[in-house]
């Protein structure tokens, strides 16, 4: 399994020298024939499809499904090195937390001049909605999913921080599961530190930010339905948190209150993990041509009879043309140096940066500022002067609505291919939750882009997955 | 529990027991046909198996004749066809995956595995010998259905809807499938009394009551008391008493402030079974009765989804 020398490569050493929270691992691997190996991965791939665990893809024919391919070389991380993560994860969330508090109440942040005050407002993810609503422990990002790349020497970064309806944790569990039901021996050679109970940390976070006058309050999860990509997910938390599943049109307002329709009538809901965006959410604030909301929920919402998770307005905060002044949030809120690192950001309103990536579009990577998934972005090392020349067009059109980065040398994990095992591009996206305190289960969804040389993990793009092993030593 | 799951589950049952009772339907047909009759008698019975399912009209649509093997087709595996089984199966697995989370894992992969191993089968390849292993097939995954509900499902609201989809599904199609034979064999032209054995005998088989029979009564095979197995008899599992019964039993156990006159309508169905008289019965003449009695069900269905599963706002 060796590296290609390029990437700083999670297993090998730049020199050829196995690591050594891999050691085990391999030793392990290398007493495997590539028989038995070749059955556990098929196995892996009838599993997943009998129990269903499978995503929708746009575009695609009608209810199509399909697996997001899963890698069962896993994702090692030492404990030491989560550690030190996890102290910049706590700090970066309650700074993106206290951050959106403020914008939506004394703007502290902007009158002192850290961040350009248009760029928060004219924001298009900025709600005037908000501004004055109090949410329960002034917690906005209860659940959030920051993806972090590691780079040539092995430094971590953020890419990008998703406060909004950040999905993949269910993948997270499924990954494990599956690792333990084929290899049940690797989890006896490991100490693996555990990750299944993520979903008791979510109903204890979501009863956490419940409005204040409810003693038992009850959780339900909402989703646009069955069609939607992920709505998998959103039936597997909502079976293993044991609150149900809701729809927009289970739900309905009555008197500034939410609740749900049942067999034995209505019933109260006291907070909502909403698995719908803020345009979609009540048809009578935001897009009225909406089918998946509950018409009057922002009313009941800002008279604080219901709890919104994540809450309404959030998008501001991670959005791209926000991300470079995280690290001032940092500093400004909580009087800390920032301990994660952000991708150094070409912002293309600023004519010096724009003069800057034009002339260097083919080393960078440039991406609309409210994009997201893997759309609308630029690699430019991977990409032919063609498809450079048009992104150039785009950019000149509208400069303001695209960022740059130098491109990351992303780091790689031996991945299986077609052609046997090959380094393979990998991010990590953490889920940091924010309740009475902030917790999470150590590690996070580890996403593989499986073609070679490609940096981009979305599962829309062809990207698969590993399980994410937080070993301790 | 939501109203919306509610009708999930319910459906999801119901669609289950309609597939399985397909299969049973076109495998009585099936062995009816290695009977020797004629050829008019032959597209009699299938004309006669659609319309009982309210199938003849989107059939004749798309169909210039009625041929065994193209009913067969139409009823099982096309895709066009809201009532064929591929259909049923399709809306069963659809109506469980939007309530997988209140199903056990067993029972969604149970559902789930069935459509992925459905999708395998090609009817067109299929030689007469082996349609027989399909509905075998096709039966066999909705007794697993059953038996992994039975084994795993808590015993709350969840189950009892799934159940009242089960039996209010079952009592209807017996009630039809025991319609249009006792119709077919009734009318059919004079034979000798072997001819008829065997048409009476495949019925019993399709409802799996041929040893039940043969024990409960120990004598030969009547018309009289094909009926009063299939409709009166308690301890048969698939007559419209036990069914009715059920569904009472079921409907009690998720009654709110709307359901009592449901309730009440159920009850009286499954009272005038469980002290109904053949002699009344076959008086009124069968036919009349089971229509009169597919109606009754069908209006409890109504009436149920109109309870729990649409609720008014307020």
């Amino acid at each position: 399994m060796a590296a290609s020398g390029r990437f700083f490569d999670e297993m090998n050493s730049a020199e050829g020298v196995l690591r050594t929270h891999y050691q085990a691992y391999v030793e392990w691997f290398d007493g495997i024939s590539s028989d038995r190996m070749a059955r556990k991965r098929q196995e892996a791939g009838t599993l997943f499809h009998r129990s269903g665990i499978t995503f929708a893809v746009y575009g695609d024919e009608a209810g199509a499904e399909r697996l997001i391919p899963f890698d069962v070389i896993p994702r090692v991380i030492p404990a030491r090195e989560w550690d030190t993560l996890a102290a910049g994860l706590r700090q970066r969330v309650k700074a993106l937390n206290a951050f959106i508090h403020d914008i939506y109440h004394g703007q502290e942040i902007l009158r002192a001049g850290h961040i350009p005050a248009d760029q928060v407002l004219r924001n298009a993810q900025y709600r005037p909605e908000m501004q004055g609503v109090d949410v329960p422990r002034d917690i906005y990002a209860a659940i959030a999913g920051v993806d972090l790349v590691r780079a040539g020497a092995g430094e971590f970064y953020v890419l990008e921080d998703n406060l909004r309806v950040p999905s993949g944790v269910s993948y997270m569990i499924e990954n494990r599961k599956m690792m333990m039901r084929l290899f049940p021996e690797l989890f006896a050679r490991h100490r693996v530190a555990p990750v299944e109970h993520y979903p008791d940390l979510l109903l204890d976070t979501l009863r956490a930010v419940a409005p204040k006058s409810v003693p038992d309050p009850t959780v339900v999860v909402l989703t646009p339905g069955s069609f939607n990509s992920a709505y998998f997910e959103h039936a597997f938390l909502a079976q293993q948190m044991g609150v149900e599943l809701v729809e927009g049109k289970d739900l309905f307002v009555r008197d500034e209150q939410v609740f749900m329709r049942t067999t034995q009538g209505p019933q109260r809901v006291d907070v909502i993990y909403r698995r719908i965006d803020d345009d979609f959410l009540d048809p009578l604030a935001f897009r009225p041509d909406s089918m998946l909301g509950v018409p009057g929920l922002l009313s009941a919402y800002r008279a604080g009879n219901v709890a919104l998770s994540n809450a309404i307005g959030t998008g501001v905060a991670d959005d791209k043309s926000i991300y470079p002044y995280v690290g001032d949030m940092v500093r400004f809120y909580l009087g800390e140096e920032p301990l994660l690192n952000n991708v150094p950001t070409y912002m293309l309103r600023k004519p010096d940066d724009l003069a800057y990536v034009l002339a260097h579009l083919p080393e960078l990577v440039v991406k609309e500022v409210h994009g997201a998934g893997g759309y609308g972005m630029l690699v430019g090392p991977a990409s032919t002067r063609a498809q450079i020349e048009e992104f150039r067009a785009r950019i000149l059109a509208a400069p303001e609505k695209y960022i740059a980065q130098p491109t990351l040398a992303l780091s790689t994990c031996p991945t299986f291919v077609e052609s046997g095992i090959a380094p393979r591009h990998i991010d990590l996206r953490p889920f940091v939750l924010s309740g009475n305190e902030v917790r999470f289960v150590p590690g996070g969804l580890t996403r593989v882009a499986l073609k070679e040389g490609s940096l981009v993990v979305n599962s829309s793009q062809g990207g698969g997955t590993k399980d994410t092993w937080v070993l301790e030593d | 529990m939501l109203s919306r799951t509610a009708d999930h589950l319910y459906w999801m049952a119901r669609y289950i027991e309609r597939a399985e009772n397909l299969a049973r339907m076109l495998d009585v047909n099936n062995r009816m046909l290695l009977l020797p009759q004629s050829e008019h008698e032959i597209t009699r019975l299938w004309r006669e198996t659609l319309d009982s399912i309210g199938l003849l009209e989107t059939y004749t649509a798309t169909h210039a004749d009625i041929s065994p093997s193209s009913v067969v087709h139409f009823m099982a595996l096309d895709r066009t066809n809201p009532g064929s089984i591929y259909s049923c199966l399709r809306a069963a697995r659809e109506n469980a995956h939007a309530v997988r989370g209140t199903l056990t894992a067993e029972l969604w992969e149970t559902i789930n595995a069935t459509w992925l191993d459905l999708r395998g089968y090609d009817i067109k390849k299929m030689g007469a010998d082996e349609l027989d292993g399909f509905f075998e097939w096709v039966k066999l995954r909705s007794h697993q259905s059953r038996g992994v509900t039975f084994a795993t499902m808590t015993r709350d609201e969840s189950n009892s809807f799934l159940r009242l989809g089960t039996f209010i599904e079952r009592a209807d199609n017996t009630a039809r499938i025991l319609d249009v034979k006792y119709n077919f064999i009734s009318e059919a032209p004079r034979r000798e009394a072997s001819g008829e054995y065997y048409q009476w005998s495949a019925l019993l088989h399709s409802v799996s009551a041929f040893e039940t029979y043969r024990r409960t009564y120990r004598d030969q095979i009547t018309p009289a008391r094909v009926a009063e197995l299939l409709i009166l008899r308690m301890d048969m599992p698939r007559s419209l008493a036990y069914c009715t019964s059920e569904m009472e039993r079921f409907l009690s156990q998720v009654c709110n402030s709307r359901s009592a006159e449901t309730q009440r309508r159920a009850g009286e169905l499954a009272s005038s079974l469980r002290y109904g008289r053949l002699e009344d019965i076959l008086d009124t003449c069968v036919h009349a009765y089971l229509t009169r009695f597919i109606i009754r069900v069908n209006d409890i269905g109504n009436r149920l989804a109109a309870d729990f599963m649409l609720p008014a706002t307020v």
